[in-house]
């Protein structure tokens, strides 16, 4: 049943991860890409990594993905325009991709004492909380330093300085003149002829 | 777990960094634009203490830290004393350049600060995670630095390709971490260097008993042989599970259990070097080497002059680094199977590098094809795979690193508002507009070129001495043959200098600062030249060869 399962879920990732490079539409593809996280989800759910599995989720499905969704329907980018050389390049890149999925195949197949997954009496969430802070402390410190510079670095690559936006200045409006801006000009009425 | 065996305080340099790259960050964000400068001066300050902090604590014997998670050893403290102060030049050449440009900004500091972060972590790894992190933190602030130029179209570009590419290779050391992960269930380099070699004696013991089985039809006479076969073998954990299993049951039972047991485990090797084939691959991209170097040229020539300053710098000894953590301290044991992976990165290397360069009209990508040589030559020591061979390419990666500096040096000096001095031409004649620094450029291209006796020269006779020792003479003939070649291109730069009529006399200007630097830039590549021993003995030091 587990294996029945774990195929299933399988088969389902690789169509969608397929798709989401395949498919036309960007919506669409985003909308695969989140059937790809279920399925992942689903697979990690077998591995009995459960708080992994919700984590990706509600982390990625519940709002990475929604955001990237609203982000794709708000650029409007032309999508058609970017992938005009997918089929130029298919055949090569094709052949390659088969090539090495293949070799992969051979080598990772033959693979057969994999490690069943470890059952430990503690539950996942509570192994993963006792090592997070204590054993993996500074990878944990790190990762946060590299979350601030992806903050830092989006910041600095899109505000653009204050002086392309225009603001109002309502006490320089209010003090405005009638002398500054009307000039009252005699223009000669023309000669009648 | 306490606090105490944390060894925080062998961690200052990093602690340092960090910090006051989160300090400067806030001040600048209240910083008037005339007190810029201030954001500048105090990253140059965090430099410097970083510097002295590196010194401070250089340890007897190496040191584990944070739950086995970093290493302080010899190499460690050479290679981040080194990092950090070719940042610290790094940031006085760009200084002027960047307010010529507009893009004099905070975050540039903060996210070079971020960036020798990562490179530090990167040296001192001791974990696989750490390795990765250390890498992402470099590359990521990488790419926004070199995107900061935002109205360049080439800039952008530049940085789009750099990050997808880097992404890639990401990628791909990543899958190739997991491998080693699937098959050693560690990420600790030493606990993975115990798991490598236990696999590998494993893989002789399964080949030789698999020869006794085959040899010998009568099972009882094979099983005995087996028996008298293992329990010689202490150092393979297969030989002492046969052992046992022989011990429990009778022969014709132990044969049914023992031949799918060799089967099976003789898969661990070849998942092993696979595992291994990604890492290098992964590597590769992040030295520049044939055939994962197709972003090199682009990213340097397509980025503001000084973040191509900064990336051809600094981050190769981060790579060097990275390739020494990962195959040497992680995979020492299967030296045999990367030496063959690098042997082609670096015949290609240094064959592409060296040609190409010759046909570039612009200096950048012509320095770029230059470094793909020269990641060639520096893979040569590592092949060598022992102490000597690694001090060597430690001492090239170092000498490169200088190098580089200046060259990049030069042309942010002859560059000014509105103008790139990024063409082969704009140093024609240089000699008659300014003696000293065609002198400077003289200096470094020589060096460059590894013309006694500047220290390019001692950098590649080191590195050609270890392979030729190894047993590699064809290689080190390759090696020398190329340079002979790549030596036109740098002696071209040479021949306009000193023998054409310059086309512009626009006179060259710089600040104390930067003029100061670059000549004592230049001065270093000659003094290490005239006297390489102390560099030298430095590396073998961190190799613990005394001379």
């Amino acid at each position: 049943m587990i294996k029945f399962t774990f195929y299933l879920f399988s088969l389902i990732l690789i169509f969608a991860s397929v798709r989401v490079v395949t498919v036309k539409n960007p919506v669409h593809a985003a909308l695969f890409l989140v059937l790809a996280f279920f399925s992942s989800a689903a697979i990690w759910l077998l591995l009995q990594a459960e708080f992994l599995a919700i984590a990706l989720v509600l982390v990625y499905v519940g709002a990475v993905m929604v955001l990237f969704l609203f982000v794709v329907m708000m650029l409007e980018i032309n999508f058609s325009q970017l992938r005009e050389g997918f089929v130029r390049n298919l055949p090569v890149a094709g052949l390659v991709g088969a090539l090495i999925l293949l070799e992969m195949v051979f080598v990772v197949g033959a693979w057969q004492n994999v490690p069943p997954p470890v059952a430990t009496e503690i539950p996942n969430i509570v192994a993963l909380g006792q090592v997070l802070y204590t054993d993996y402390f500074y990878p944990f410190e790190i990762a946060a330093a590299l979350l601030l510079v992806a903050m830092i670095a989006a910041i600095a690559l899109t505000m653009r300085p204050h002086n392309r936006a225009k603001y109002q200045k309502p006490d320089q409006q209010v003090s405005v003149n009638r002398e500054d801006y009307v000039r009252i000009v005699n223009i000669p009425s023309e000669a009648k002829d | 777990m306490t606090i105490a065996n944390l060894n925080i305080a062998w961690l200052l340099p990093e602690i340092l960094i960090l910090t006051m790259a989160c300090v400067i960050l806030v001040i600048d964000a209240y910083l008037p634009k005339q007190l810029r400068n201030l954001t500048y001066h105090l990253t140059q300050g965090t430099l410097l203490g970083a510097a002295l902090l590196i010194i401070a604590a250089n340890p007897m014997q190496p040191i584990l830290a944070m739950n086995d998670m970093v290493i302080i050893d010899a190499m460690s403290v050479v290679l981040k004393l080194f990092i950090v102060l070719i940042v610290f030049f790094t940031f006085i050449y760009s200084r002027e350049y960047l307010q010529d440009r507009k893009i004099f900004k905070g975050e540039y500091f903060v996210l070079g600060l971020f960036a020798t972060l990562g490179m530090l972590i990167m040296v001192s790894a001791h974990n696989l995670l750490m390795v990765f992190l250390g890498l992402e933190l470099l590359s990521l602030s990488l790419y926004a630095m070199i995107a900061m130029n935002r109205d360049s179209k080439v800039a952008t570009e530049a940085a789009m390709k750099y990050f997808v590419l880097g992404a890639l290779a990401s990628g791909m050391l990543l899958y190739g971490m997991s491998m080693l992960y699937g098959i050693t269930a560690t990420l600790d380099l030493t606990k993975l260097s115990q798991s490598v070699s236990e696999i590998s004696n494993d893989r002789i013991v399964i080949s030789s008993v698999n020869q006794l089985i085959s040899e010998t039809e009568e099972v009882e006479l094979a099983i005995k042989n087996v028996e008298k076969h293992v329990t010689t073998i202490t150092n393979s954990p297969i030989a002492t599970k046969i052992a046992e299993i022989i011990e429990a049951n009778i022969e014709t039972d132990a044969m049914v259990i023992i031949k799918p047991m060799l089967a099976s485990s003789s898969q661990n090797y070849t998942i092993l070097v696979f595992g291994l084939v990604f890492i290098v691959i992964g590597v590769a991209f992040k030295l520049g080497a044939v055939p994962f170097h197709s972003w090199i040229p682009d990213v340097y020539h397509g980025s503001p002059t000084s973040m191509t300053l900064f990336v051809a710098s600094a981050p190769k000894i981060a790579a060097f680094a990275m390739v020494i953590r990962m195959l040497v301290d992680g995979m020492q044991t299967l030296h045999t199977d990367w030496q063959g992976m690098l042997i082609l990165l670096s015949i290609l290397s240094i064959i592409v590098g060296n040609i190409i360069a010759i046909a570039q009209q612009n200096i950048k990508r012509m320095l770029a094809y230059s470094t793909i040589a020269h990641v060639g030559y520096l893979l040569l020591g590592i092949i060598a795979a022992n102490a000597d061979g690694y001090a060597a390419s430690m001492f090239y990666v170092v000498v490169y690193t200088i190098m580089t500096l200046g060259a990049f040096g030069m042309i942010i000096l002859l560059s000014r508002t509105g103008f790139e001095a990024d063409k082969i031409e704009d140093f024609k004649g240089l000699n008659e507009r300014n003696p000293w620094y065609a002198m400077i450029m003289l200096i470094i291209m020589l060096s460059m070129a590894g013309v006694p006796p500047m220290v390019g020269f001692w950098a590649k006779w080191a590195v050609l001495a270890q392979v030729i020792n190894a047993g590699f003479v064809w290689l080190a003939v390759l090696a020398v043959l190329f340079a002979v070649i790549g030596a036109f291109y740098y002696l071209r730069i040479v021949k306009l200098m000193y023998f054409d009529k310059p086309t512009s006399l626009v006179p060259i200007e710089a600040g104390v600062d930067m003029r100061f630097a670059l000549s004592a830039n230049a001065l270093i590549v000659l003094l290490l030249g005239l006297m390489p021993n102390t560099l030298m003995a430095i590396c073998l030091g961190a190799w613990g060869i005394s001379v």
